[in-house]
C-alpha cells in the first residue's frame, strides 16, 4: 500500500490516496466498503447534478427550453458561447464592455481598499496610542451593518453630485450650483456611474480590509522589527521595508478574496446604474433569468453562468491551500 | 543651554513619534468619514423624514421635505406602510427561521459527510474531496440562477427528475409543481407566523447544496486533529462506533463547529444575493428577508425615508445578533481551553 501511494501514475495515486496517514483499504470489510462507496457516490451525484445540468445546457445548440431531463452533453456545440460573446444582451453593449466593467469594479475596489487599509491596520497592530480602542470600535461598527444598510444614504448623497447643461450655455455643478429652472440636461451623475458604484462598494470593503489585515499583521513576529529598530530604522522604514514585504502574500490573498466578492457584487450596481453600457456581468446574468429573461434561450443563459463562474473558480482552485488554511483551524491535509 | 536644546529636540522627536500612528490612520479615516460615517449620520437624519423621489434634487433643503419624527419607525414595526404583504414581525421571524433551519441542516450533514470521508481505508477519498469542494468554488449568484431554472415549473430539471422517478412507479403524467410560485404552504403549521411556501423548501434545497461543503471542510480539519489513540482507547474499552462518535468525535470537534455554525447563521441571515437571485423574496414576499426588503424599499418602492429607518432597525437587529453570537463563540473558546 505504501508503495502505491508513491506511484507516479496519478490514477493509482488517486485511488489509493492516504489522506490521514492510515494504512488504507485493509481494515474495511468489503461489504462496508461497497456500502460507503454507494453513499459517497450518491453525494457526489448530488453535487454534480446542477453542474452537469448547466454544462449540458451550455453545450447544447437547441434554442428551445429543455423538455426532458438531460445531464450528459449529447453534443458539443459552442453556439451558445459564441452568441453570448457576440451579443450578450438585447442592449447595444458588447461582451468586452461588460467584462471590462466587472473587472474595473472588482480590481479597483479591491486595490483601493487594500492600499488605504494597510497603513491603518499597521497602526492598530503595532502602536499604542490614545483613542486606539475608540477608533477600532469605529472601524468595527460599519462591519455590523449589512452592505445593503448603507445603500440608501449612499444613493442619495452620490445622486447629488451632478453635472448638468442648463440649456442657455450654463453648466451647473450640483450640489454647488443648480440650474435656475428644472434639472437641465444631466451630463453626468456620480450615482449613475461606475465611479459612484465603486465608492459605494469601497464603503463596504474598507472596514473589512482594515480588520482582516490587522488580524494578519498581529501574527507577524515583532522580532524583525525590533532588530531593525535597534539598527536605527525609523517606523516608516520598518513599515515599507519589513512589514509590507512580509505581508505581500497575505495582501495578495486578501485582494483575491475581495475580488471574488466584488466580482459577484450585484446590489449596488443594480441599484445605482441605469445605462446598459455600465452594466456588469453579474447584472447581465440576473437579467437572463426569471421575469426579465423574456425569450432568452436557456443554452445562452447556461453559457453566461459558466463564463461568470470561471474567474472565481480559477482563483479558488489556484489559491485553495491559502483559502482553506485561512478558513479552517486544523487545516486539511492532502 | 546645550542640554535644554537637546531635550527640546528630543521632545519634538517624541511628539513626532506620538503623532505617527495618527498619520497612518489618516487615509482610512478620511475616506471612511466621507463614505461611511457621514452617510450613516445622514441615514439617521432622513429616517425621520418622508424623503421621496421628489426630494432627490434638493435633498435636505427641499421645501417639500417633512420631518415626521419617529413615524417611519412606528409604521414599519406596527404596520401602516403603503406596501403590500409587509408585516415586520413576520419577515423577522421568517428571517430567523430561514437562518436557523439552514444551519440546522448544514452542520449535521457537513459533520456526517466529513466523518464518512474520514473513514479509514475508504477508496477514492481524494477524488471525493475534490468533487465535494466544488459548491464552494462556484459563485453563489450563479448557483442561485441555475437552481432557479432547475425549479422552473414547466422546463425545470427538478420536475423532470420527479417525472422520471414517478415513471418508475408507473405514473405517466409529467410532474408540474409550481416550486417558486405556489403560495399555499404545504405544511401550514410549521411556522404559524406566516406561510412557508414551496419556494422556501426549494431555496432550502438549493442552499443545502451550497452550504454543507463548507461545514464538511471545517469538520474535516477538526477531525484530522483528533489523536487516533483516543479511538483506540475507546474501542479497547468496548465503545461501539456510535458511542465513539458521540463521546469522542462530537465533543472534540465542537470547538471548531460552533464558530462555523455562528458564521453560517450570520451568513444565511443576510444572504441577499442568493435570495434575490432565486426567488426575489416572492411569492407575495413570503421568502423575503430583512435585507431584501430594505433593498426593495429603495430600489423599487423608492420610499427613501422609510428605507433609511428600516436600515437603522436592521443595524440594531444585527447588533443584537452579534452580541448573542459573540457570547456563544467566547463561551466555546473557554471550553476549548478547559
Amino acid at each position: 500500500m505504501t508503495t502505491n501511494t508513491k506511484s507516479k501514475n496519478p490514477i493509482v495515486r488517486l485511488l489509493t490516496m492516504n489522506t490521514s496517514g492510515e494504512v488504507g483499504g485493509r481494515d474495511l470489510p468489503l461489504w462496508k466498503q461497497i456500502l460507503l462507496q454507494l453513499l459517497t457516490l450518491f453525494i457526489a451525484a448530488e453535487v454534480m447534478f446542477p453542474l452537469m445540468y448547466v454544462i449540458t445546457l451550455s453545450f447544447s445548440s437547441k434554442t428551445t427550453r429543455p423538455s426532458s431531463l438531460e445531464i450528459f452533453p449529447k453534443e458539443l456545440s459552442f453556439v451558445a458561447y459564441q452568441q453570448v460573446l457576440d451579443r450578450p444582451t438585447a442592449n447595444p453593449v458588447t461582451f468586452l464592455e461588460l467584462l471590462q466593467n466587472s473587472f474595473t469594479l472588482s480590481i479597483g475596489v479591491g486595490l483601493i481598499s487594500l492600499l488605504v487599509a494597510v497603513t491603518a491596520a499597521y497602526a492598530f497592530s503595532r502602536f499604542k496610542f490614545k483613542m486606539r480602542q475608540v477608533l477600532m470600535i469605529l472601524v468595527f461598527v460599519p462591519l455590523l451593518m449589512p452592505a445593503i444598510g448603507l445603500a440608501t444614504p449612499l444613493y442619495l448623497l452620490l445622486n447629488s453630485f451632478r453635472v448638468a447643461d442648463c440649456g442657455n450655455g450654463v453648466i451647473a455643478l450640483s450640489p454647488f450650483m443648480a440650474c435656475d429652472v428644472g434639472l437641465g440636461k444631466v451630463l453626468f451623475n456620480l450615482r449613475d456611474s461606475l465611479w459612484g458604484v465603486g465608492v459605494a462598494m469601497i464603503a463596504g470593503a474598507l472596514p473589512f480590509a482594515v480588520w482582516n489585515l490587522k488580524g494578519y499583521l498581529d501574527t507577524i513576529p515583532k522580532e524583525l522589527e525590533e532588530a531593525a529598530m535597534i539598527d536605527g530604522a525609523d517606523a516608516n522604514q520598518i513599515f515599507w521595508q519589513i512589514v509590507i514585504p512580509l505581508a505581500i502574500p497575505q495582501l495578495a490573498v486578501t485582494f483575491f478574496l475581495g475580488f471574488i466578492g466584488h466580482w459577484q457584487e450585484f446590489a449596488m450596481p443594480w441599484l445605482f446604474l441605469s445605462q446598459p453600457g455600465d452594466y456588469t456581468l453579474a447584472m447581465t446574468l440576473y437579467n437572463m433569468t426569471g421575469q426579465y429573461a423574456g425569450s432568452i434561450p436557456w443554452n445562452r443563459f447556461a453559457a453566461m453562468a459558466i463564463i461568470v463562474a470561471a474567474p472565481v473558480a480559477v482563483i479558488y482552485i489556484a489559491l485553495q491551500k491559502q483559502i482553506v488554511g485561512g478558513l479552517t483551524a486544523g487545516g486539511v491535509k492532502g | 543651554m546645550e542640554t535644554s536644546k537637546k531635550s527640546a529636540s528630543l521632545h519634538k522627536a517624541n511628539l513626532k513619534r506620538a503623532a505617527l500612528p495618527y498619520y497612518y490612520l489618516l487615509p482610512a479615516f478620511i475616506l471612511m468619514g466621507v463614505i461611511t460615517f457621514y452617510p450613516l449620520i445622514y441615514q439617521v437624519i432622513i429616517s425621520f423624514t418622508d424623503f421621496q423621489t421628489k426630494d432627490l434634487l434638493k435633498q435636505l433643503s427641499s421645501p417639500e421635505l417633512k420631518y415626521v419624527g419617529i413615524q417611519n419607525y412606528v409604521e414599519i414595526v406596527m404596520g401602516g406602510l403603503p406596501v403590500q404583504n409587509f408585516e415586520f414581525f413576520r419577515i423577522l421571524t421568517y428571517n430567523l427561521w430561514w437562518a436557523v433551519t439552514n444551519v440546522m441542516v448544514h452542520v449535521p450533514a457537513g459533520i456526517l459527510i466529513a466523518v464518512l470521508l474520514n473513514t479509514q481505508g475508504l477508496w477514492m477519498k481524494r477524488l471525493y474531496r475534490a468533487i465535494y469542494i466544488l459548491p464552494i468554488v462556484i459563485p453563489p449568484i450563479v448557483v442561485a440562477t441555475v437552481w432557479q431554472n432547475i425549479f422552473d415549473e414547466q422546463y425545470g430539471a427538478m420536475n423532470q427528475l420527479l417525472s422520471v422517478i414517478a415513471g418508475w412507479f408507473g405514473s405517466a403524467d409529467p410532474v408540474h409543481i409550481r416550486w417558486l410560485n405556489e403560495y399555499t404552504p404545504p405544511i401550514p403549521w410549521l411556522l404559524p407566523n406566516g406561510p412557508l411556501t414551496l419556494a422556501y423548501y426549494a431555496m432550502m434545497i438549493a442552499n443545502f447544496w451550497l452550504g454543507w461543503p463548507f461545514m464538511t471542510m471545517v469538520a474535516t480539519g477538526a477531525l484530522q486533529s483528533i489523536p487516533k489513540d483516543l479511538y483506540e482507547a475507546a474501542s479497547i474499552d468496548g465503545a461501539s462506533g456510535s458511542q465513539q462518535f458521540w463521546n469522542v468525535t462530537v465533543p472534540l470537534i465542537r470547538p471548531a463547529m460552533i464558530p462555523a455554525a455562528v458564521y453560517g447563521f450570520t451568513l444565511s441571515f443576510n444572504l441577499f444575493n442568493f435570495v434575490y437571485f432565486m426567488s426575489r423574496g416572492g411569492p407575495a414576499r413570503s421568502t423575503e428577508i430583512l435585507v431584501t426588503f430594505a433593498y426593495d424599499l429603495v430600489r423599487n418602492l423608492r420610499l427613501f425615508g422609510v428605507a433609511a429607518a428600516f436600515s437603522v432597525i436592521i443595524f440594531f437587529v444585527a447588533l443584537i445578533i452579534f452580541l448573542i453570537t459573540n457570547r456563544i463563540t467566547h463561551a466555546t473558546e473557554s471550553y476549548s481551553e478547559a
